[in-house]
Order: C-alpha cells, then sequence, then structure tokens
C-alpha cells in the first residue's frame, strides 16, 4: 500500500485536463481437447489435481510437445485480427517464481508471435467505430489455481498457506496484446470494455473458445496512462491485472484516470506497477512494482523446436474462418430491414443469435425482433437473467408467431401461450390445444355474441347509428370478454358493422 | 558483433535475487570472476557468428514437431500428491506466499 491520501479528481474534471491512453492485454484459453504441451484433458472443475500428466506438473524428464490444434487456433485467432501470421516463431522460457507453475517458468513466447501486426474495428454503444491496433498475439501456458487459506477474506494477505491444483496448468492461451488506444478522451471506459467484449465475440464465432468471462476463459489486464494531451508523449501507466467483467473493466479504467489525475495534480509521478481491481470499492489497489521484462530472463525453450506455419497452412486455415461478427452484424442489418437503432439494441441485449434463429425458423425478422426485444426482454429483465437463459427456444417462437400469422391465435392470446411456455408447460401449438385457446373461428357463436352484445347495448348502437362508429369498442369488449379474449377482434367488428348496416 | 558486457558484483547478486539463491559476498565476488570468464568464451563464439547467421536455439534444424489434440493418460491424484511434501484437500500445500499475488 502506498502512504499516499491523495484525493482522485472527479472523473469529468480529469478526462478536462488529461489524455487517457489505454493498453489492454487479453488472455483467452482455447478450447482444444487437451492442454498445449501434453495430453491432459483440457477441462473445467475436475476434481483438484485429476487432469494432469507428468509434464502439466513439470516432473524430472517430461517433455513438452505442441498441441497443433492450440497452434491452429491461435493462427485463427491472428487471422481474425488482421494480423501477419509468422513464417517462424519460438518459444520461450519465462522465469518467475511462484507455485501456480512447478517449472519455475511459464513456457511463452517472447521476440517470436506467431502473430503480429493486425487491427480490429470495435464499434461503441452509440455506432461510434474506433480501429484498435493490435501489436502481437502469442501462444503459452495458463497457470495452476493457488487457493490462499487462513486469510480472511480467500486473499493471499494473511493466508497461514495455500493450496495448489495445478488442473488449470498448461491449458493453452492466447494473450493478444494492443499497441497504445490513443483518443479516446472521456470515453476511455466503455472502449476498454467494448474492444473486450469485441475480442470475445470474434472467439466465440471462431469456435476457438466457449469465451465465458464468468469462468475466466477470458481475463484483460488494463493499461492506463495520462498525458497532458494528445500531442504529449506517453505517461507513466499501470497495469491492472485480471479483470474479469465487462463492468468492472469500465470501473477499472474511470479509478485509474481519477486516481492518477490526483496525483498528477499534486505533482506526483505515477508509479510502474500492476495494480488490483477491488469489486466491492470500484477501487484498485498497488500491487507489485512492475517486472522489467529482462527480470524474467526469457531464453528460447530448448525442448521445442521453431513453429514454421506453411503458407499453404495458413490460407487453408484463412479460407475456412467463419463469418465474423462484424461483417455478420452488416449483412443481417441488410437482409432483415433494420434501424441502426434497432440493430445496436439487439445487440447490446445479447440478442441478435435469438433473432437470427428465429429467423430461420420462419418467423420475419421484425416479428423475431417484437417478441425478443419486447416481451421476452421484459420478462428477463424481471428475472435478473439473460435473454439466452429463458426457458423458451428461437424456433418456439417461431411457431408461437406463426399461430398468430395464421390467425389461430390473436396477439394477447400469444403472450399468454408464452408465460406458459417459459413456465414449462409445452410447446406453442400443445398449449394452444390442451388449453382450448384458439381463436373462436366459429361464425355461429361469433354471431350469437354479437347479437347478445346489440341486445344489452341498446344506447351504444344508438350511438354507433347515429354516426359514433368509434363507440363501437364499447360493444368488442363485452364480446372478446364472453369468449374469453379468443375471438378475432377484426372479424368482430366487420360482424357488428354488418349487422348495423354501418361502414368505415 | 558488440562486445560482451562484463558482469559485475551488482549484476551477479541482482541474478542471484530473481533466481532466489542465496550467496554470500564471498560467492558473489568468486561468481563475478567466473563470470567475466564465461563471457569471454561466448565473446569468441560472437566473433563467428556474423548477421546472415540466424540465432539458433536448437542444434538440430526440425520444425513443427506436433501432437494431435487427443487426450492421453493422466495421473490419479495420489500419484499427482506422491512426491510433495505436503497435501490438503487433494491439493499441493505451500508456504505462505507473500508480497505477489
Amino acid at each position: 500500500m502506498t502512504a499516499t491520501t491523495i484525493e482522485p479528481v472527479d472523473y469529468d474534471e480529469a478526462i478536462e485536463r488529461y489524455d487517457p491512453v489505454l493498453g489492454i492485454e487479453v488472455h483467452v484459453e482455447l478450447g482444444t481437447a487437451t492442454k498445449m504441451f501434453d495430453g491432459a484433458p483440457n477441462v473445467f472443475a475436475a476434481e483438484p489435481n485429476t487432469a494432469i500428466t507428468p509434464t502439466s506438473l513439470g516432473l524430472p524428464g517430461a517433455l513438452p510437445v505442441v498441441n497443433r490444434t492450440a497452434v491452429e487456433y491461435a493462427i485463427k485467432i491472428g487471422l481474425a485480427l488482421n494480423c501477419s501470421i509468422a513464417e517462424t516463431c519460438r518459444f520461450a522460457r519465462k522465469q518467475y517464481f511462484y507455485p501456480d507453475l512447478t517449472k519455475n517458468f511459464q513456457t511463452s513466447q517472447y521476440d517470436e508471435p506467431i502473430a503480429y501486426e493486425g487491427w480490429v474495428d470495435i464499434e461503441l454503444e452509440d455506432g461510434e467505430v474506433i480501429r484498435v491496433e493490435i501489436e502481437r498475439a502469442h501462444m503459452e501456458e495458463d497457470a495452476g489455481k493457488n487457493t490462499h487459506v487462513g486469510g480472511a477474506t480467500g486473499r493471499i494477505h494473511g493466508a497461514t498457506h495455500s493450496q495448489v491444483d495445478y488442473n488449470r496448468a498448461g491449458v493453452p492461451l492466447v494473450e493478444i496484446v494492443t499497441k497504445p488506444i490513443p483518443n479516446t478522451k472521456g470515453r476511455a471506459p466503455e472502449v476498454a470494455a467494448a474492444y473486450v467484449r469485441t475480442l470475445r465475440d470474434i472467439f466465440r464465432a471462431l469456435d476457438i473458445s466457449e469465451a465465458k468471462m464468468e469462468r475466466g476463459n477470458v481475463r484483460a489486464d488494463i493499461n492506463v496512462s495520462l498525458r497532458a494531451d494528445a500531442e504529449a508523449p506517453l505517461g507513466t501507466r499501470t497495469e491492472t491485472k485480471n479483470v474479469n467483467s465487462f463492468r468492472a473493466m469500465e470501473r477499472t479504467v474511470r479509478s485509474e484516470i481519477s486516481r492518477q489525475a490526483g496525483m498528477l495534480d499534486a505533482g506526483q509521478k505515477i508509479v510502474q506497477e500492476t495494480r488490483h481491481f477491488h469489486e466491492d470499492t470500484g477501487d484498485t489497489s498497488s500491487g507489485r512494482p512492475k517486472s522489467d521484462a529482462e527480470d524474467y530472463r526469457y531464453f528460447p525453450e530448448p525442448d521445442l523446436v521453431p513453429v514454421a506455419p506453411s503458407r499453404e497452412w495458413v490460407e487453408e486455415i484463412r479460407s475456412g474462418l467463419p463469418e465474423l461478427p462484424a461483417a455478420r452484424r452488416r449483412r443481417l442489418l441488410g437482409e432483415w430491414g433494420f434501424s441502426d437503432l434497432e440493430m445496436r439494441d439487439a445487440i447490446n441485449a445479447g440478442a441478435l443469435d435469438l433473432i437470427e434463429s428465429t429467423v430461420s425458423a420462419g418467423a420475419s425478422a421484425q416479428s423475431a425482433r417484437k417478441w425478443w426485444m419486447g416481451e421476452l426482454a421484459r420478462v428477463a429483465k424481471d428475472r435478473d437473467v439473460e435473454l439466452e437463459d429463458l426457458s423458451v427456444t428461437p424456433v418456439q417462437i417461431a411457431e408461437l408467431q406463426g399461430l398468430v400469422d395464421g390467425k389461430k391465435i390473436n396477439d394477447k392470446i400469444a403472450k399468454q401461450v408464452l408465460l406458459k411456455i417459459l413456465e414449462g408447460q409445452g410447446g406453442p401449438a400443445e398449449i394452444v390445444e390442451q388449453e382450448g385457446l384458439a381463436v373462436v373461428s366459429d361464425e355461429s357463436v361469433l354471431t350469437g355474441a354479437v347479437d347478445q352484445a346489440i341486445a344489452d347495448n341498446p344506447d351504444v348502437v344508438a350511438k354507433i347509428q347515429g354516426g359514433k362508429v368509434q363507440a363501437i369498442g364499447a360493444l368488442i369488449g363485452p364480446i372478446m370478454k364472453a369468449t374469453r379474449g379468443q375471438a378475432d377482434a377484426g372479424r368482430v367488428r366487420e360482424i357488428i358493422m354488418e349487422k348495423l348496416g354501418v361502414t368505415g | 558483433m558488440t562486445l560482451m558486457p562484463s558482469i559485475g558484483r551488482d549484476d551477479v547478486a541482482r541474478l542471484a535475487d530473481l533466481a532466489r539463491i542465496q550467496l554470500s559476498d564471498e560467492e558473489i565476488d568468486r561468481f563475478a570472476g567466473e563470470f567475466d570468464s564465461i563471457m569471454d568464451a561466448v565473446a569468441s563464439v560472437s566473433e563467428v557468428a556474423t548477421e546472415d547467421v540466424p540465432a539458433t536455439s536448437h542444434p538440430i534444424a526440425m520444425t513443427n514437431v506436433f501432437r494431435e489434440d487427443v487426450v492421453e493418460n493422466t495421473l490419479t491424484q495420489e500419484q499427482a500428491l506422491a512426491g510433495a511434501p505436503e497435501a490438503q484437500d487433494g491439493r499441493f500445500a505451500v508456504p505462505q506466499i507473500l508480497g505477489e499475488e
């Protein structure tokens, strides 16, 4: 802990006086069947120390062998981020002493990353597009998991000892490093989160990782520095480690900008260090002084030979890349005819896949949008869950809309059916059948109900016949009630007008 | 090629610190001297390693030695922990870690 009591500066004021520059390192765990350098399964939440081989434990004599699929996935990431793929590259040992790896080094890449010099465009919530330059993407192994025992909050400080599970040790990682991201001004927090979200979506589209933030499949280290203005040289940066949710990324950047502005205002120097974000307070605290690269004493890994992806292999991988999220959004925007705002709302709500699947199941784009962004968004919000976690499928929504389009049920009944689907009572057609919710299309039933309503409401009839056609609603109400809401209101209106001999 | 930088006492002390090796003053003196002769030997290699000779990390000119992504036999938890000085809850128990996180 630093002994300073310097007050952070209000965020908006800090942004007026200083120009923030970001740099982001994203680690993604690859979804391979096995680890980077050995055949132990790459699994989440197994019994501790069961998904390991002698290589995972770095036992004497155990030798690493590179996982071909992991290299392929790393190349996919590089290509998706518009990087050049190295003609040849090596692994290197990064030496450090910490019990999360048994070897006292992490097998990583240093001066020869597999991918370098790329870019990715990110779209902010209001539609502004920012290009982020990628410096490199390199392959490495994940470390084991420490559990600190004896401390108050499971943190390292105050712990009496620690326990280590090496199931995660050796899981393939790709680390993606940006160049400094300038000119984000007050939007720096949003840019940080949008960048990582963009990468997360790309990882999922490439199908190289489940990319679940809450499982730590995707982790970000966020560098922030301030300078006087966009012309000034870069200021000293801090690196906040392992920020694992989009909200935490925004809060980290905000709080670092405020804190550093306070230091600079007070004439203090920013210390180049790693910091930790605290979910409870929204602040960061000092970690350790940032090691210089030379402290890691990198040297080429003698147990592994260079990886030299042939140009044929790279082109084969390139030609097999799926449609990436940005291109897909442009295509869907054209196909669906949404407004930009409708599209952004759907993206921000995480509804794009759901709408697309609903459309492929036969619904129109607008009706699919109406369900997912209307009734279902409301239910998801009430229940505080994600849209995709609601217990209704796009196919069911398309079927439900099909019932409405075919005039089997009306909109109001459709909403009731939806709630029953969400309660697990069955599929749309099934529920309509079981509960007898189909629109009353038997003309004799409708005509009978109309006759009854006309007989019961002579004053309303007089008004309508006197020219106040809008009064017809007062007759439709009781008819819908008599048919338990299952009449087609349009047809009922027609019958009333026929009976009373009015038009319009 | 540039001359190898010489390794002084301060460098040895710093390297020892990074490598978590405790050295006495006498040892630091001795290693500083030994490092110098090692560096001289390396420098003589540098004389023949000209710009057009690529850096070599492996004596055999091989590339792309890969393994297919297929699960192999794993250790059991008992086997994994068999050599551990201490184990607890199926995990390796390690002494208090301070200072870093």
